[in-house]
């Protein structure tokens, strides 16, 4: 066999791309990473960068945990600029039955091993003065944290680099053949294996996959210091995040460092263009404002749209593609690319390494067949 | 006659008339940094017209505030570099 230039041929560099790129970077693979844009130019620039563990599946727990333990490794190495905060997070119940959902959160969390602590009505007040009164309590997750995604995938993106890893930007990538990868100039990039980690543009590469286009919206105040404290999300996020109807809101804040609040959050399926949508926009806020009245005297200065690359089942799709020796994938993260980055990374290069996880993979290989998703 | 009266400044009592603008008031209590930048370097009213919002301050509790376009009004709270 001829020799190629790669190992392992990288398609995107938004963060689960960087975070790949870095993981076998670091296993002394020969690595190439080609983006047709800018470093996290897609979701990851467009999302929130909540670091979260999120319990709709057992599997979904796994990976958000496990890759919440791999972020609080790295903290002591990330640059300033990724804004690394680690405000936790609040689930916040605006009845008695989602306080019951609070309840067995917290069950569920402690027997898993992750700290958590049942706010009741007075504590949730005094923890985020701000809040309505009239809600019930909450669920605060204090190891959760925010960052700046995009910088974050730029330090993996040079991570990558001083471990010899070379980026091509920005260039497109028409096909993915048996040699390598075809860019749009037609030459040919050889490597032995490529990685699909295009979001929602992945399926346009590979043809048949289940990754769909979900819209989300976002706003970004002016800065007002403590005005929240935590990220703060209403219990009944997961029936919005779940609901596979065409579109919801759900109330999700979150404070920057700089003093700012990032409001949302939408989800749209069935939408292409990227316009802001001032109805959803307008629920949105108001679904914000029914949480926190506040919200109302706060200057917004900027809104902005974004595309989750979702699947099915919720869960990202992460190692070989099935009747493809040489393709791998690593895509479909939804609204926890941030967070899974990390995770992601670590499964995809002991696959290519093939060698034994830390957690079990079945659950994310592409060739599973999809478990019906607990309400 | 435009109406006399008084605002505080950061706590200082100021006074001002009605068609007097809030920048003027605090101005006139000797303060020139209003706000701060994200990074931390003092900020002052710059172009007094409305566009530059460098003049942001605190105005009875809302932050944000353009002093230059925001006329005195008895009882007013003006607070700066918040």
């Amino acid at each position: 066999m001829r020799a190629r230039a790669y190992d392992v041929v990288i398609i995107g560099a938004g963060i689960v791309g960087a975070a790949c790129a870095w993981a076998c970077a670091n296993e002394g693979l020969r690595v190439a990473v080609i983006e047709a844009d800018i470093i996290g130019g897609g979701a990851t620039g467009a999302g929130m960068g909540h670091l979260v563990v999120m319990d709709d599946s057992e599997a979904q727990f796994a990976l958000t945990r496990y890759s919440r333990s791999l972020w609080q490794q790295l903290v002591p190495e990330l640059p300033d600029d990724v804004e690394y905060e680690s405000c936790g997070t609040i689930w916040v119940a605006a009845d008695e039955e989602e306080m019951q959902a609070v309840r067995q959160k917290k069950e569920f969390y402690e027997v898993r091993g992750v700290s958590a602590e049942v706010l009741d009505a007075k504590a949730l007040r005094a923890a985020e003065p701000n809040l309505r009164e009239g809600l019930v309590g909450g669920l605060r997750v204090a190891e959760d944290a925010v960052i700046y995604a995009p910088c974050a995938a730029r330090f993996f993106i040079e991570r990558a680099q001083s471990r010899g890893a070379e980026l091509y930007l920005p260039r497109v990538v028409t096909e993915i053949s048996a040699e390598g990868v075809r860019l749009n100039d037609g030459s040919v990039i050889a490597a032995h294996r490529v990685v699909n980690a295009a979001g929602t543009w992945s399926p346009m590469l590979t043809p048949g996959i289940e990754v769909k286009k979900r819209k989300g919206h976002l706003v970004i105040t002016e800065r007002y210091a403590e005005f929240v404290k935590h990220q703060l999300v209403e219990l009944g996020y997961l029936k919005s995040a779940h609901s596979m109807t065409t579109e919801s809101v759900a109330f999700n804040v979150q404070p920057r460092r700089t003093g700012q609040i990032l409001i949302g959050s939408s989800r749209q399926f069935d939408v292409e263009s990227k316009k802001v949508d001032a109805s959803i926009l307008k629920r949105m806020l108001e679904r914000a404002a029914d949480f926190l009245p506040g919200v109302n005297r706060l200057a917004a200065i900027r809104s902005w749209t974004g595309f989750r690359a979702a699947t099915p089942d919720k869960l990202p799709l992460i190692g070989p593609w099935v009747g493809r020796e040489n393709l791998f994938l690593a895509t479909g993260h939804e609204g926890l690319g941030i967070t899974t980055s990390l995770g992601t990374a670590k499964l995809l290069a002991d696959q290519l390494l093939g060698r034994a996880s830390e957690i079990p993979i079945g659950p994310y290989l592409p060739s599973r067949v999809p478990e019906s998703v607990h309400a | 006659m435009p109406k006399a009266f008084s605002v505080t400044v950061n706590g200082a009592r100021v006074g001002v008339t009605e068609d007097m603008t809030a920048l003027a008031a605090i101005l006139l209590s000797g303060t020139t940094t209003l706000r701060r930048s994200v990074s931390g370097e003092p900020r002052g009213a710059l172009c007094g017209m409305g566009v530059c919002f460098e003049c942001r301050v605190t105005i009875n509790g809302e932050g944000h505030c353009r002093s230059c376009q925001i006329r005195c009004a008895q009882e007013m709270d003006i607070r700066t570099d918040d």
